[in-house]
């Protein structure tokens, strides 16, 4: 399977998935590791994918995306955003209802 | 790559806007946009309308860095 098939099955099979730099346990960058406590905070169980052992989807990823940084959150498919939205989201309450809605 | 540069950029693509871009080592931007485009759009597509204006100079590493802060005329009023 080519880089961009897995990327689109992760997404569809994963309803929370946060493509970042490290794991949630090692987070591997500042903003990869404020998106994993934001998720925490929520409650949410979500997949991740580390890009850094993963150099394929870390090229491939930002073109078929049309955005250029990780970490990036996905929902239902969709891309919610990076680390500033993902928090901007959190502060707002919308992302808790976004959660929420595919819990 | 020079603030103005971007700003131009941006302006061709989106008319009546406000754009500011500051950043004084060529590599590292923070820009602020004001504009009737993003109405109705989601944070994310609104920053994609940017990605996707500024299309190569992103992705060849002209820009290493840009910090992007989107506003519909009303929202920028409200702050």
């Amino acid at each position: 399977m080519d880089t961009l098939e897995r990327i689109k099955q992760q997404i569809a099979e994963n309803k929370v998935i946060l493509y970042m730099k490290g794991n949630p346990t090692m987070p591997q960058c500042g903003f990869s590791s404020r998106a994993v406590q934001t998720l925490a905070a929520c409650g949410t169980k979500f997949a991740h994918v580390d890009i850094l052992a993963n150099p394929d989807i870390r090229q491939v990823l930002p073109q078929y995306a049309n955005w250029p940084t990780f970490p990036q959150l996905y929902v239902n498919g969709k891309l919610i955003g990076g680390c500033d939205i993902i928090t901007e989201l959190y502060q707002t309450g919308e992302l808790q209802k976004i959660l929420q809605e595919v819990a | 790559m020079q603030p103005q540069d971007i700003q131009k950029i941006l302006a061709s693509h989106l008319p009546d806007s406000q754009i500011s871009v500051e950043g004084d080592d060529g590599q590292h931007f923070a820009a602020v946009i004001v504009s009737p485009a993003f109405r109705g759009k989601s944070r994310v597509e609104q920053q994609q309308m940017i990605y996707t204006a500024l299309g190569s100079h992103i992705t060849s590493g002209n820009i290493h860095a840009l910090s992007l802060k989107t506003y519909t005329p009303e929202e920028y009023q409200q702050r």
